[in-house]
């Protein structure tokens, strides 16, 4: 139960101004969703070869330079980080897979929130408000941005459970509504080799989408399949490398409106996210069809 | 002529200073400006207060309203006028879900789009759409009418009482126990003069008209699969 | 069920025994399923197996009649202007007028406002007996919206937003054409004479997220005067307390699912939900942890007869309880009195069977004008008020056993449990022990 938000820029020149947009979108949502926030912020692609990673460790402090001249090291490639509160952003020039046992080996306490060229995740329990400041979202820029406040229904309120949910290199999803079939499926997921860290519906969702394209659907194919094999209501907002989709199951109660503009395309659960974009008093407004899914891409 | 700027105030300041109208209107016009989307603007009104929204409106706009008429010159969020008593809504942009949901009686007027649940559970009230509307329409709808000049999404008058519903375009698909009727003079009459309150210039005649078959008013056991 | 028959022979199977076989014979016959009131049947974990530990020597009991022991409580303090005053803290539950008579509604108002408590309206809107004999009047938001208007919104001196009730949490209800009459129907604005179907969902909003902004219209409606509750059926009992808050919830009713309903499927009254006795210590928990115990009230309803039941919900946590079934039988509900006209209605009385279907021979859940006429509504709210003092003395005695000043400062160390099940259910120890099964030590 929640809060969705998403902006994509169809306009270059507005890309230094990704967060500053945004910023409102996000805090508007607040009512929807007081229990945490954070979103997924798309730009500062890594060049061909390189691997872009969101780090968190619980501690402020942590020393990320060390992790980084390590994995480098053992590695034996390139490698850079900086990081934001307690959150990094890890660049290394290696292959996804042993980055990954790496970290598990050596800092297993390390989260690992998102992997892929561009995505960086970013997320938190608190107040929408409290969490844009705490990783300077205004001042961010990118090409695209999604999303999410969270109340939470029967999942616990932690990092964890908190959206975006990873889904697989660059793709990640927020959710709005209640599952009704996650735990069999979740099982279901588990024994195809989809890790969960939570005991979150929208976890799921995201794990079945991870799973449907690790198989080789499309994006595409594989909100149709999602179609048929999720029960219960939801709204998807699923941020892609190059752009965004959004998703209704077929009865279409979780709220979702669009808008569009010649500078971008934006997302949200209420209109009063869209509210402070510029340009929206002319913009096109409308609301997706049940069992319908619109994507946004770059090319 | 009272304006209302909802930059420098809130929401619940708007609805007293409208509720505090009731029983001696002192001032029957009023104007509201910057709703960017809040939720319950002019909710529970009972007067005949004219009151026009410029800009988009949240959830459940002019709520339960009673003789006011009110205007939205943009769109509005889900259920607008739900439950309305008396009195006229007119949004001049799009509808979200559940727009007259439950309401009673007056009239209702989208001039754009209606989304789904377009007078879901509907008990009187007149709805015009000069668009179309989203599926399960007219869903429970118990008494009143609704005529749209666009077109209906899939579902249309699911498990309909005695709504009357008129449609220009295509139905994509009708709801259980909801049938297409002979349109008689009676209903020409109707819709005629539903069309001429709502100030849409249309040929009733280019309409259809739709309603229940009344076989899931008693239950028989051969209807056991609509339910 | 075997007193019929004295051949020692004969055994009943448990599985299949006779009244399991006659509803399968009604089932092959009629081709729908068991439609009836009431709530569930059958035996379940509940009150009875809990048991008080007066004071003696460790603590010390309060004189009776000398020594106050309150039963008032206050409702909606949280962001209402004008919170509810109770004397007592059992208060009346939703029950409409077309599921009972406009005389039944009456007698309920004058039993409640002689007691000093609340009675609540029905799927079915506010009827003028109703409001003109009810001195606190909480007025039910539905998702059929039966009735449902501005006036009597503004008339109401609460208002209970209701998700669900613990016969049916997740279904509609379903009343019989027979009840409705021309005024029910006009109430309804309904075809006279059909089955009507009620939804299960609001029709204007899902979810917590939009419930939030709903309770938000209510209050703009009502001017922020008046307590909002939010009454659920007992089933995600922790969710649904921690949600109910977080959308903004003055009250919560948590509806158990021995419950009461007017009509529904037979399936859904003894197979969805669960046991009061299980719902309180889940809901407690939820507020507790976000703080809000005692500042969001809690009512507790289903299965509810005695005073013992009410000091027991109220020393698990409850700020007040509800009761409907109850209050139908004191009112004269079901009096075998009217046995032989029970039995030509192929039914018989104490069994709540068969007479949603307008037939109810104490003229109380009908809309027959004769049979309506058998229920004298100054003289049935009597015997409601005189059940309500009861029940509170009942409450009070237990209380001051255990040394309290207040009925809510009952504890649940003040209670043990007889079975493991109700231990696990309640929270308590098993008499006589320091454990209670399901917790971590």
């Amino acid at each position: 139960m929640c809060g969705i938000v998403g902006l994509y820029l169809k306009n270059d020149a507005l890309e230094n101004k990704l967060g500053e947009l945004f910023e409102p979108m996000l805090i508007s949502m607040t009512d929807r969703g007081p229990d945490s926030a954070g979103f997924a912020i798309y730009g500062d692609e890594v060049q061909e070869g390189w691997l872009k990673l969101t780090l968190r460790h619980h501690e402020e402090g942590f020393d990320w330079s060390t992790l980084t001249d390590q994995i480098a090291t053992a590695l034996q490639c390139e490698a850079d980080w900086m990081s934001n509160a307690n959150v990094a952003v890890l660049k290394v020039k290696a292959d996804e897979a042993a980055v990954r046992e790496w970290l598990s080996a050596h800092y297993s306490e390390v989260l690992i929130l998102s992997a892929g060229a561009s995505i960086e995740i970013l997320k938190e329990v608190g107040l929408p408000e409290n969490i844009s400041s705490k990783f300077s979202l205004s001042g961010m820029e990118g090409s695209h941005i999604i999303g999410h406040t969270r109340m939470a229904t029967e999942s616990a309120v932690t990092m964890e459970g908190s959206h975006p949910f990873s889904t697989g290199s660059d793709l990640c999803l927020v959710h709005n509504g209640s599952l009704s079939n996650h735990n069999r499926l979740r099982e279901n997921l588990k024994r195809e080799g989809i890790t969960f860290e939570t005991e979150n519906d929208s976890e799921v969702a995201a794990g079945y989408l991870t799973w449907r394209l690790n198989e080789g659907d499309s994006l595409k194919e594989a909100l149709e399949s999602a179609l048929n094999d999720l029960d219960g209501f939801f709204t998807f907002t699923i941020g892609t490398k190059n752009g965004f989709a959004v998703m209704r199951d077929p009865i279409a109660c979780k709220p979702a409106v669009l808008a569009e503009t010649d500078d971008y395309v934006a997302m949200a659960s209420e209109y009063q996210a869209l509210a402070s974009l510029p340009g929206i008093e002319n913009a096109k407004v409308w609301e997706p069809e049940p069992a319908t899914f619109y994507i946004w891409e770059r090319h | 002529m009272n304006t209302f700027d909802l930059t420098n105030n809130t929401v619940t300041e708007l609805n007293h200073a409208l509720h505090a109208q009731k029983g001696n209107v002192s001032q029957a016009d009023w104007t509201v400006t910057n709703p960017k989307g809040s939720h319950n603007l002019a909710v529970g009104l009972d007067e005949a207060l004219n009151v026009d929204i410029h800009g988009h409106a949240g959830y459940f706009c002019a709520g339960m309203n009673k003789t006011a008429n009110i205007t939205v010159h943009g769109n509005v969020g889900q259920g607008v006028a739900e439950n309305m008593m008396s009195g006229v809504v007119r949004v001049k942009g799009d509808a979200s879900q559940a727009a007259g949901a439950t309401a009673h009686g007056g009239l209702l007027v989208i001039e754009g789009n209606a989304g789904a649940r377009c007078g879901i559970s509907m008990k009187g009230i007149d709805i015009v759409v000069k668009g179309s509307v989203g599926h399960m329409s007219c869903f429970m709808g118990q008494s009143g009418s609704l005529v749209v000049c666009g077109d209906a999404g899939d579902a249309l008058g699911d498990s309909l009482y005695e709504v009357h519903i008129y449609i220009k375009g295509e139905v994509k698909s009708l709801g259980a126990d909801c049938i297409e009727k002979e349109m008689r003079d009676e209903h020409l009459t109707e819709l005629a003069a539903l069309l001429e309150k709502a100030g849409v210039d249309e040929d009733p005649a280019s309409f259809k008209r739709y309603g229940s078959a009344r076989e899931l008013y008693t239950f028989k056991v051969d209807n056991a699969s609509a339910y | 069920m075997s007193n019929d028959t004295h051949n020692p022979s004969l055994r009943e199977s448990a599985t299949f025994d006779r009244s399991t076989m006659a509803e399968i014979r009604r089932a092959a016959e009629t081709g729908i399923y068991d439609i009836r009131g009431f709530g569930a049947k059958r035996k379940l974990p509940h009150f009875d197996d809990l048991l008080f530990l007066g004071a003696s020597m460790s603590r010390y009991p309060l004189e009776g009649y000398r020594e106050t022991c309150n039963t008032s409580v206050t409702l909606g303090t949280r962001f209402a202007k004008k919170p509810i005053e109770l004397d007592i803290p059992v208060t009346i539950a939703g029950m409409s007028f077309g599921a009972l008579s406009a005389n039944a509604k009456e007698a309920l108002g004058r039993g409640a406002s002689i007691a000093g408590t609340s009675t609540t309206t029905g799927d079915g809107g506010m009827t003028p007996e109703e409001r003109g004999q009810s001195k606190k009047l909480v007025y039910q938001y539905l998702p059929s919206r039966y009735g449902m208007n501005p006036d009597d919104l503004r008339k109401a001196d609460a208002i209970e937003v209701v998700l669900g009730q613990g016969a049916k949490p997740g279904g509609g209800g379903m009343l019989l054409g027979q009840k409705i009459t021309d005024r029910v129907a006009k109430m309804r604005n309904l075809p006279k004479g059909i089955d009507q179907r009620s939804a299960c969902r609001h029709p204007d909003w899902t979810g917590p997220d939009d419930l939030a902004i709903k309770i938000l219209e209510l209050r703009e409606i009502t001017d922020w005067q008046v307590p909002i509750y939010i009454k659920v059926g007992a089933t995600r009992t922790y969710y649904d307390v921690k949600l109910a808050v977080k959308a903004g919830a003055d009250v919560i009713v948590v509806d158990g699912m021995q419950g009461g309903t007017a009509a529904t499927q037979d399936v859904f009254i003894e197979h969805v939900g669960i046991p009061t006795l299980a719902a309180i210590p889940q809901a407690v928990q939820a507020l507790q942890e976000m703080g809000m115990h005692r500042k969001v009230q809690l009512i507790v309803s289903g299965g509810i007869r005695n005073g013992a039941d009410v000091a027991k919900c109220m020393a698990l946590g409850a700020d007040a309880v509800a009761i409907g079934t109850a209050a139908l039988v004191a009112l004269g509900c079901n009096d075998p009195k009217w046995d032989d006209e029970f039995k030509k209605i192929g039914s018989a009385a104490g069994y709540y069977d068969d007479y949603q279907e307008g037939k109810d021979p104490a003229g109380i859940s009908t809309q027959d004008p004769e049979l309506m006429k058998r229920l004298d509504p100054v003289d049935a709210g009597r015997r409601l008020a005189n059940y309500l003092r009861v029940l509170t003395l009942e409450a009070q005695t237990l209380a001051r056993a255990c040394g309290k000043n207040d009925l809510r400062n009952l504890e649940p160390e003040d209670l043990v449990a007889l079975t493991v099940e109700s231990a696990a259910m309640a929270r308590v120890p098993l008499a006589g022990t320091s454990w209670v099964p399901g917790q971590q030590f």
